[in-house]
């Protein structure tokens, strides 16, 4: 009986894993036909999201140290991409270079920003990360003179497609009877990559490394004495961050065939803080969730906006796209006062958060340590 | 050295300019640790209203001086109901809350007062009157006109007086005690939600007076200008020493000068390889180097002495 | 903005609510079945630090499009009613592909946009991969019609051609050997005045310096300071009138008597309103020839300022004839099938309100003529027209 019981709950987390498999492999047919194209470019890009939050969910949920600047790693990895292959150098190296060529590049950089910033905390850090990722933004921006390295504002064009062996991902292809345009290969592409960073996630979370990183988080003083390295810990937090963004980066330079320093500006690292925090930090369903949210709410919006004051009040009272950031801002901070700890925190933050109900108004009135 | 004193001079109005808006994020954090990162829309909103204001009065035949400063009064009015506001609606829920949760909401009201100043004061730039006097004058070579000598006094003014409020009143001895230690305050009898309530306030009323400043010297306003400037203003108060009003100070002065001469110099420095265009280049790794050396900015002390 | 500004944020809230709904089109009725829909596709941003000149564009795409209507077209024996699709792409590259991509879902006809090289650019390899025209009113960037797109066009001159003619102007015209220049390190502003910098260099004048600003900057004084210091006859300014205004009196302020010029981004009436006094003598271009000289041309900003209630910002005129450039192809070509009336388009002849309209093999701009302007008694007056010039290499 027992047996009986234990095998069908087996049986149907076999079920459940099956089902997700069917809905993730078929979600591009599916969105592209009840909501149209332009949705599946959504998805792809809030796959490139997701990588992204969770390569900042290592070093802010995780290690705890506050990254204002790690769109700065994406844009290492999208232009290391885009140098590598596109007519800018006359380069074009295959697609399985210039990816990981990117990722440790941008892990390099990542080392780099760690090193002067071990001694800092908290709002310190975020301002110095912040720093960071202005300072390789102005560079991309200004290295076309007096060597024209990365074209400066013009930003780099013409980016090769991504191509594995001869099977480019920029064109439509027939396989098994099925057309799949471009945008439904990259989103199987991107699938991978993010299915493959959820995993090393989950396998970090559970390593020394992991737990390390969290002892610094709670308590760095006390990590150290137990006696963790604290230096190398927390650069190689940086740059296990840096090296998801640099390979996120070169997935966007791939996709969208050009780069330019816009997009590479503070809001973008500010966004994916905002999906990291907003979905629950540390928790890599969390942080999946706010990736999709967030990548998602815009562009609903933008649909949302004008209709939905057309049916209330039977006529448009304000431009829908000046209310679409309003109400974007306005979730923002419904979600955020409606969940304080994110929308799935952890298990563990959960339980922090209601012990501290008990002792609330101790310390200071914002608990920093927290 | 005309070129040089002049660019001194750029430095120190920039850095007041900054310095002004400093003095509003490190009075917030001095007291409750938090980064107000919407104090520069605040900044905006007052100039916003303070346009709107003067362009009502300026026809009626009032003395400029005086337009001014009613416009001050209903845009410090409207900035002070909206710092009650922004720290009652969405810091004061979340003061048990993890660290970053009202980061968040901060960068929310920020999204939301810029939308909203859009939707209320039109896409386009706005030119603001002259309301302070305009001449310029000459001094050894270089040239500063008395909208600037205005706003150096200000901002000086201002840091004065907070520093004597915050030294010498009752409530600045209620603001250091709630700043200290919330529970043990509110046991000796302080109010600790109304102290902070009027420290937002009082933020929000120098955010006022700081966008007006800024509109009178550039003479152009728009619903954007907050953010960049409280992004410059927020580097100026780390590098002195965020919750450290004379840090806010002396940040402020030190970033205006490190742009000016930066951008001034620094091309001919290094034969035209780096130019203007590394300016924030140069601020932030002033701010890094500093940082690394004392990793509480310059004046910057970790607990006490904090506003 | 037509409406005043009362003091109470609530009052000036629902003033600038009833004006936005006074602005809005009437609800669009279902086609019957001789009616022929065909949608227009216009993106440039609508929030944002660019808002104002984006809602310009969409308005003046928005009003050849009711024109259009107003007049009754007729393809294939059908009469035709023409919607307009406008999306906000926030001038962010990543946004521009999403809204690129929802157009084409959208199925329509053709694209007016974007307004951003940096969106335009990433936006054309869709529009080309799925065979849709677009006609960008504004991308001045060179690299946009050099991809090899064949649906790629732009009523606009590009950097190359504006900047040659600004710089031959400064250098020859002016006479200003000594020519200081910024840029705001913007696709535009740095494409400008490299272009600008070339050409003055070309026609015998001197940089005596180069300096840097961005798009978002209000204080110049620095740069400013320095430039003074080198005794330019010329002050340069590749940017927009945002940056233009505080830098125009800013000169004045350090007392830096040059001549100032900046490109089509200056040609505002923006700019003589925001800078006043500091406004006079400043030089700036603009590709086409002087509306009233051309035949549509003279009534057309009164019939935008009665339409909007607000003077055209800047690239009104371009989304309006970017507009009738494409319904003028789809009537030659008696569709609105893309591949039909695209080897119409590439082909066109046509006298817009900006210029006349034809495009070379690459989709720019054929012989655009420019004209160069000068805030005089404070309006701008045009000084010369200077036709022809050649189509720009790319480097």
């Amino acid at each position: 009986m027992n047996m009986l019981a234990q095998m069908s709950r087996k049986h149907r987390a076999w079920l459940a894993f099956a089902a997700l498999a069917m809905l993730l492999l078929s979600l591009p047919f599916i969105t592209d036909a009840l909501l149209g194209r332009g949705w599946v470019r959504i998805l792809d890009f809030a796959l490139l999201y997701i990588v992204l939050a969770l390569g900042l969910n290592i070093v802010v949920g995780y290690a705890g140290l506050l990254d204002l600047g790690y769109i700065a790693f994406f844009a290492v990895g999208a232009y290391c991409y885009a140098l590598l292959g596109s007519p800018q150098f006359g380069l074009h190296l295959p697609f399985w270079i210039v990816l990981p060529a990117g990722a440790l590049l941008a892990g390099f950089f990542g080392v780099l920003l760690g090193a002067p910033t071990l001694k800092l905390r908290g709002d310190y850090l975020a301002i110095v990360t912040l720093g960071f990722g202005e300072i390789i933004r102005i560079f991309l921006n200004n290295l076309n003179a007096p060597l024209n390295i990365t074209n400066g504002p013009q930003g780099i064009s013409m980016i090769d497609p991504i191509r594995i062996g001869e099977f480019s991902l920029a064109s439509t292809h027939e396989l098994f009877g099925l057309t799949f345009p471009s945008v439904h290969l990259h989103y199987y592409l991107f699938l991978c990559i993010t299915l493959l960073v959820i995993f090393v996630s989950l396998r970090l979370e559970d390593s020394r490394i992991g737990r390390a990183w969290m002892a610094i988080r709670e308590d760095e003083v006390a990590a150290a004495a137990m006696g963790i390295n604290t230096r190398n810990i927390k650069l190689l937090a940086f740059a296990m961050g840096a090296t998801f963004g640099g390979a996120a980066g070169g997935l966007f330079a791939g996709f969208q065939g050009f780069v330019s320093p816009e997009s590479f500006g503070l809001t973008e690292s500010i966004m994916v803080l905002c999906m990291v925090v907003l979905g629950g930090m540390g928790n890599i369903g969390g942080v999946v969730f706010g990736g999709v949210l967030l990548v998602l709410l815009p562009e609903a919006l933008r649909h949302g906006a004008g209709p939905v004051q057309q049916a209330l009040f039977g006529k448009m009272f304000i431009d829908p796209e000046s209310l679409r950031m309003l109400l974007f801002g306005l979730a923002l901070i419904a979600v955020m006062l409606w969940r304080p700890a994110g929308l799935w925190p952890s298990r563990q933050r959960r339980r922090e958060l209601s012990a501290d109900d008990d002792a609330a108004q101790r310390g200071t009135v914002y608990d920093a340590a927290k | 050295m005309d070129i040089f004193l002049q660019q001194i001079i750029n430095g120190l109005v920039q850095g007041s300019i900054y310095a002004l808006v400093a003095l509003g994020y490190t009075m917030v954090y001095g007291i409750l640790g938090l980064i107000n990162f919407a104090h520069g829309e605040v900044v905006m909103i007052g100039a916003m209203v303070a346009l709107s204001v003067s362009l009502l009065l300026i026809g009626s035949g009032l003395p400029p001086l005086l337009v001014l400063l009613i416009a001050l009064m209903v845009a410090a009015a409207v900035c002070m109901v909206l710092g009650y506001g922004i720290e009652r609606l969405a810091y004061r829920p979340l003061r048990n809350a993890p660290r970053l949760a009202p980061l968040i909401t901060a960068i929310g009201v920020s999204i939301v007062l810029q939308n909203l100043a859009m939707i209320i004061w039109g896409r386009e730039y706005h030119a603001f009157p002259a309301l302070l006097p305009n001449s310029s004058h000459l001094l050894a070579g270089a040239i500063i006109n008395e909208v600037q000598i205005i706003i150096v006094l200000v901002a000086t003014a201002m840091m004065a007086g907070l520093m004597l409020l915050v030294h010498r009143t009752r409530l600045g001895r209620a603001m250091r005690a709630v700043a200290e230690n919330p529970s043990a305050a509110a046991l000796m009898g302080v109010n600790p939600n109304a102290v902070i309530s009027i420290t937002f306030m009082m933020g929000a009323a120098l955010a006022a007076v700081a966008g007006i400043m800024v509109s009178a010297n550039y003479g152009i306003v728009h619903y954007y200008m907050g953010s960049i400037l409280g992004l410059k203003a927020f580097t100026a108060a780390v590098l002195g020493g965020i919750g450290n009003l004379r840090g806010a100070m002396l940040g402020g002065l030190l970033l205006g000068l490190i742009e000016s001469l930066g951008a001034g110099y620094i091309g001919d420095l290094t034969g035209g390889f780096f130019g203007s265009h590394y300016q924030d280049v140069f601020a932030f790794l002033v701010l890094i180097v500093v940082l690394v050396f004392r990793p509480a900015g310059l004046l910057g002390e970790r607990v006490a002495d904090r506003a | 903005m037509s409406h005043s500004q009362p003091p109470l944020l609530l009052t000036v809230f629902f003033a600038a609510t009833l004006a936005a709904c006074d602005k809005a089109e009437p609800p669009a009725t279902s086609p019957t079945t001789d009616e022929l829909l065909v949608k227009i596709g216009a993106s440039s941003p609508l929030t944002g630090p660019q808002a104002h000149i984006g809602k310009d564009n969409e308005n003046g795409t928005r009003m050849a499009i009711a024109e259009a209507n107003a007049k009754g077209i007729t393809l294939s024996g059908k009469k035709v009613r023409f919607e307009l699709i406008s999306e906000d792409d926030q001038a962010d590259p990543k946004t521009a592909t999403i809204v690129a991509q929802k157009l084409v879902d959208a199925k329509v006809s053709g694209i007016i946009g974007h307004l951003n090289s940096g969106t335009s650019i990433p936006a054309s390899r869709i529009y080309s991969d799925n065979g849709i025209p677009q006609i960008s009113p504004s991308a001045t960037a060179v690299t946009y019609t050099a991809q090899g797109f064949k649906t790629a066009f732009r009523v606009m001159a590009n950097d190359g051609q504006q900047g040659k003619v600004l710089g031959e102007y400064a250098a020859k015209n002016l006479a200003a050997g000594k020519i200081a220049v910024i840029d705001d390190r913007t696709a535009y502003g740095q494409g400008l005045a490299a272009e600008f910098v070339k050409a003055a260099l070309a026609s015998g004048a001197q940089i005596v310096a180069h300096e840097y600003t961005n798009d978002k900057a209000v204080d110049f004084t620095a740069v400013l300071t320095s430039i003074k210091g080198k005794k330019p006859d010329l002050v340069f300014f590749g940017g927009m009138d945002p940056q233009g205004v505080p830098l125009v009196k800013q000169m004045k302020a350090l007392r830096l008597n040059a001549k100032f010029m900046m490109g089509d981004g200056g040609y505002t009436p923006k700019l003589i309103e925001l800078a006043g006094a500091a406004a006079e003598g400043v030089y700036a271009s603009l590709p086409g020839v002087p509306p009233d000289q051309m035949p549509g041309g003279k009534g057309f900003s009164q019939r935008y300022e009665a339409k909007y209630q607000q003077p055209i910002q800047l690239y009104a005129p371009y989304c309006y004839d970017a507009v009738n450039v494409m319904i003028a192809a789809m009537q030659k070509a008696d569709s609105a099938e893309p591949a039909k009336y695209l080897p119409e388009l590439a082909k066109i002849e046509y006298d817009g309100v900006t210029a006349k309209i034809t495009f070379d093999q690459k989709g720019d701009l054929k012989g655009g003529a420019i004209t160069l302007y000068q805030v005089q008694q404070g309006k701008w007056q045009p000084l010369q027209t200077m036709g022809g010039s050649a189509p720009a290499t790319v480097h």
